[in-house]
């Protein structure tokens, strides 16, 4: 069984600011990890190789700097690493990468024909969670979102069950492969890699591809101007245009600035006022119920 | 974009649509419905669809999908209730289930036929999967979880904007040369609009030829949650919130008790989830769930953007922090500068006294 | 399973300054090396304030001013003894260390550590991130032949481990090769990186290109407890931090991070930092406790090197140079052996601390070697003296009408009252004698 495994690395959003001086994103020294979303798929392509044999490729596209995360996920047990690179792949959104990862799997493919393709639910810097169903639709592979358990694989028959979190309850599908997961978060817990995946990660050189040994066929769909949408603005988002109503506060008698305060929202938010009555009134059917059933 | 500087567009865009994305005209809203009920989030987004239409001077309409039967009518009556002029039906027993290949294959040819402008869908699981597939099929642009939409008076261009950056900035992006212009936007976080019964509307029935025996996908089986002892949080009009400033573990229980007094639930900031001081389903905020209740009450909460998106609808919010400069203030409604651990059970004590002697 | 993987020349315990130094020394020689760290990348568990020694490094690696991320040049030394609202101060700036090249430079520790580390991979070591040894492997005869490490299948062997764990150096405590640290011989030093613009920097130093800043202080500071703090200017930062030993601070019951807020708000602090903020908070132990609590450094197969041997000299702020230094000469003392034909036996390994003796590691910690104990003992140089000082300064440069000659004289009484002149001269003996 050959599984690709997409994934990204993102900064570790905890640690990012805002300049307050210059107003910039400040990425300097923020640890770069692997999308933690994506540890998920790793673990279950991990878990069929144990049960299934064959082979875990890691993909992902970004910058050279990206290279760590994919020897960190070597040193999980995947058995290559794939990271695609290219100055034109600069400022892609998520229908230009899907394109592009999606040229990778397909010549990894020509390599050694592709049976799952797994991907995190999202990443924690995008959060947009369409690159995973991108993929799939270019590839046409049959798409599971939102996976929580790989229920059984059948490869005689060449099937897949899981379950599926939609809203309001799971989903029990069964699809054909080749098909595309996207893990949802919980689904599993990542290996403590042995002694000798680590030694081996270590040595393991992760093979490079620009947009040539990735097959990309159509340059225009790549980067910037494969991108249908563009970022117009960044902003710090504004304060309301009328400050918060300080109540002034005394520790010694703080009874006088919370009934301060409801007096005033009782007036000036008449939709408070109804809540209270309305909890006023659930409390007193609560309570007469509770007194009728003594 | 590793040094966005902020409050800056980037660059004027230029729209220069291809000869057929000009006839692409109308707002559309797709009706989500698993099981015969639809999500609330399709009507936050009809009310929110019906002001970008008439800034836009179209049609708002529905897109109903499922098996044939009355529920779809009832569907669209309501959609015209919340706002919709118009409403596409599909109806496919094949469509009786959600599944990512029909409805992604109905939907785009729905689209293909009748080209709308702006296409907007909830940011549930299954809009999302629906979302990014049928984008991807049209070869147009998708903005995820948005928080505010609006139109560009200039050039009728949809304004998208989002957190971005992990929550600490917003951004604003747009869909150029493509049509229709796709966003999603979470459940509660635009209001819910008053539906107006008497409202009516047409409805266009879409043939989509779908055939079960097409489609490798089966449902075998669909285990709904059990809702008991789930925490209600999107839908709670009073909700108390707790975040670090409480300084530990224990003051929660502050939080806890306010709640009670008040009949509402509780919530948390990200960064007392991380501390583990509460479960992570009571997460307010971009990440966790968005409220939009008629009192919040954020206690020790410094207001990262992050909690900010999942709150600011609230017609009331109470802010209570040490710190006089906390971010929070700037968008509360009331301040109070104070130890939580003192203001918390005052607050409990006031409250406590107007619904014991208010009313009869 | 218990394959082991394959066997190494020599296997360096811990990235950092030590480690690092000793991994280059021996890789690029051609030894077989493997470098294991337990923390997430190279350098993830390093904190230093953190200056730069160049002449420890130029020795490892000649030519590092082309490649190594140095912040700033240090061209300007100054030293503040405090009071609450004020400081004596010393300065020393001189244009002469601007003349190429530099003897001392600003680092940011982060950056410095993963520029080493990349040099240590280029020589040919193999280095393995995440991976944190939890005993020592022994042949029948007690000779140390490897490490077992904390993952399935994790037995390691080499001929000789060089340990360079740091100030807690688990594996040598664990192992028996030397004593958990004392409180009394440690010290908790934290610190903050403050970001400003690099002209505000600048302008407020008045610097200019790559100019830096140290600035020491002691006294009212450090609230009575034998401690110092430091200001060193970076790029576009200034690390800002104080470090006390932990026995006092048990015994005073206060918190760096409180010490730290104090240092922050001292009238002549606040204005250096006003309007920056903090984007890194670090905290950690340095081995304070000098020559009188070196642990045993070599034994069978084994050599302890850096903060896990305890070489810092705590007078001058020294120890990155002192655990460079100390991992460059257990590396050639390797391949000496190697050039012999000889075994890594405690008997061979002795040639490492006769090395020690030889170079600034072990000629510096003698010759403050009793200074831990004096601070210790003497507390008036921490507080009494850092207060007279500025009595005496405030008294001096005062004009108020009253001529020199009295205020030198109120000054003299000022110090006879705390000390008698007995105990002013025996200060000044003992200070002499711990430094002699």
């Amino acid at each position: 069984m050959h599984i690709v495994v997409c994934i990204k690395q993102v900064p570790d959003s905890a640690q990012i600011r805002v300049h307050p001086v210059t107003n910039t994103i400040m990425r300097q020294g923020v640890p770069a990890i692997i999308n933690p979303y994506d540890l998920f798929a790793i673990e279950a392509a991990l878990a069929l190789k144990d049960q299934f044999g064959g082979k875990v490729t890691v993909l992902t596209m970004g910058p050279p700097q990206a290279e760590p995360a994919l020897k960190k996920a070597l040193s999980f047990g995947c058995d290559e690493a794939v990271l695609v690179t290219d100055k034109l792949f600069a400022g892609a959104d998520t229908l230009a990468t899907s394109y592009v990862l999606a040229s990778a799997i397909k010549t990894l493919h020509q390599e050694t024909p592709v049976d799952l393709v797994f991907t995190g639910k999202q990443t924690i810097d995008g959060d947009t969670a369409q690159v995973g169903p991108g993929i799939a639709k270019r590839l046409e592979l049959e798409l599971l979102t939102y996976v929580s358990r790989i229920v059984s694989v059948d490869q005689a028959a060449n099937s897949i069950r899981v379950e599926r979190r939609a809203e309001g309850g799971v989903q029990v599908l069964e699809t054909r492969l080749p098909a595309l997961i996207t893990m949802l978060e919980g689904s599993n817990e990542i290996r403590f890699g042995s002694a000798p995946d680590m030694f081996r990660a270590a040595r393991a050189e992760v093979r490079v591809w620009d947009r040539n040994a990735a097959g990309i066929e159509d340059i225009k769909k790549v980067g910037l101007k494969g991108s249908p949408t563009i970022v117009s603005r960044v902003f710090v988002p504004s304060p309301r245009a009328q400050k918060a109503q300080q109540i002034e506060f005394d520790a010694a008698n703080p009874e006088a600035a919370t009934q301060a305060l409801l007096d005033k929202v009782l007036v000036e938010i008449p939709k408070v006022k109804k809540q209270l009555d309305q909890t006023r009134d659930n409390k007193r059917a609560s309570r007469t119920a509770g007194e009728r059933h003594e | 974009m590793s040094e966005a500087k902020t409050d800056k567009p980037i660059k004027k865009r230029k729209i220069k649509l291809d000869e057929e994305l000009l006839a692409y005209r109308g707002v559309w809203v797709f009706v989500e419905s698993e099981r015969s009920h639809v999500h609330p989030v399709s009507w936050e987004l009809m009310g929110q669809g019906r002001r970008l239409a008439d800034q836009l001077g179209v049609e708002l309409c529905g897109v109903v999908m499922g098996a044939p039967g009355p529920d779809l009518e009832a569907q669209c009556q309501a959609a015209f209730a919340y706002g919709a002029d118009r409403c596409y039906r599909i109806a496919s027993p094949v469509l009786a289930e959600y599944r990512n290949v029909p409805f992604t294959r109905a939907l785009t040819d729905l689209v293909n036929a009748h080209k709308p402008e702006i296409l907007l869908l909830g940011a549930t699981t299954l809009g999302r999967d629906l979302a990014g597939s049928v984008a991807t099929t049209l070869k147009t642009g998708l903005t995820a979880d948005c928080t505010e939409l609006a139109i560009d008076p200039e050039d009728r261009c949809l304004l998208s904007t989002r957190p971005t950056f992990g929550g600490s900035l917003l951004c604003t992006i747009v869909t150029l040369n493509y049509r229709p212009q796709m966003a999603t936007v979470r459940h509660r976080v635009m209001p819910m609009p008053d539906p107006q019964p008497e409202r009516t509307g047409l409805i266009v029935d879409f043939e989509a030829g779908l055939i079960e025996t097409d489609i490798v996908t089966k449902v075998l089986e669909f285990i709904p949650d059990d809702q008991r002892d789930k925490p209600q949080l999107p839908y709670a009009e009073i909700v108390v919130s707790g975040g670090k400033g409480l300084g530990k573990a224990e003051n929660f229980k502050h939080v806890w008790d306010l709640a009670k007094v008040l009949g509402g639930e509780v919530g948390a900031s990200r960064a007392a989830i991380h501390a583990g001081w509460i479960s992570a389903d009571r997460q307010v905020g971009q990440t966790g769930k968005t409220v939009r209740p008629a009192l919040y009450i954020a206690a020790g909460i410094s207001g990262a953007i992050q909690h900010r998106v999942g709150m600011e609808g609230a017609d009331c919010i109470i802010a209570i922090n040490n710190d006089p400069n906390a971010p929070i203030f700037d968008f509360a409604h009331y301040a109070i500068v104070g130890d939580c651990n003192q203001v918390l059970p005052a607050l409990g004590r006031t409250f406590a006294g107007y619904l014991a002697h208010q009313g009869s | 399973m218990t394959q082991n993987i394959e066997k190494f020349d020599v296997i360096v315990v811990g990235a950092g300054p030590a480690g690092n130094a000793a991994a280059y020394t021996l890789a690029k020689a051609g030894k077989k090396v493997l470098q294991l760290e337990r923390g997430e990348y190279p350098g993830s568990k390093n904190v230093q304030g953190a200056i730069l020694y160049a002449d420890a490094l130029e020795k490892i690696i000649p030519d590092f001013r082309d490649s190594a991320p140095l912040e700033r040049t240090v061209i300007e030394q100054r030293m503040w003894v405090m009071e609450d609202e004020s400081y004596v101060g010393t300065t020393f700036r001189s244009d002469r260390f601007n003349q190429m090249p530099g003897n001392r430079y600003t680092i940011i520790r982060a950056r410095f550590d993963k520029w080493f580390s990349e040099q240590v991979q280029k020589a040919g070591a193999l280095v393995i991130c995440e991976m944190t040894v939890i005993a020592l492997l022994r042949d029948a005869a007690g000779k140390v032949i490897g490490v077992e490490v904390d993952r399935e299948d994790g037995k390691i062997y080499a001929d000789t481990v060089i340990l360079a764990d740091g100030v807690n150096s688990l594996v040598a405590s664990r192992a028996g090769l030397r004593d958990d640290i004392k409180p009394a011989a440690v010290a908790l030093a934290v610190k903050e990186t403050i970001f400003l613009p690099k002209e505000t920097v600048e302008a407020r130093f008045n610097l200019k290109g790559s100019e830096g800043v140290v600035i020491e202080m002691l006294g009212s500071i450090s609230q009575g407890m034998a401690g110092t703090a430091f200001l060193y200017t970076n790029k576009d930062s200034i690390s800002l931090g104080i470090g006390c030993m932990l026995s006092d601070m048990k015994a005073q019951n206060t918190t760096p991070a409180e010490l730290l807020e104090k240092l922050k708000q001292h009238p002549s602090v606040a204005p250096l930092i006003a309007g920056g903020e903090t984007r890194e908070y670090a905290a950690h132990l340095i081995p304070e406790g000098g020559y009188h609590a070196l642990p045993e450094l070599y034994g069978e197969g084994w050599l302890l090197v850096g903060d896990s041997a305890g070489f810092v000299n705590a007078v001058h702020r020294e120890g990155s140079n002192l655990a460079m230094t100390s991992g460059r000469l257990a590396a050639e003392t390797l391949l000496e052996l190697g050039e012999k034909g000889l075994p890594s036996t405690a008997a061979n390994l002795a040639r490492y601390k006769a090395r020690l003796e030889d170079s600034i590691v072990l000629k510096d910690l003698k010759k403050y070697r009793n200074i831990p104990d004096t601070l210790h003992s003497q507390r008036q140089f921490l507080s009494d003296y850092p207060a007279l000082l500025n009595g005496a300064a405030h008294e001096f440069f005062t004009v108020d009408g009253q001529d020199k000659a009295t205020k030198e004289k109120a000054i003299f009484n000022a110090f006879r009252e705390r000390r008698s002149l007995l105990g002013l001269l025996g200060d000044a003996y003992r200070l002499w004698r711990a430094t002699r």
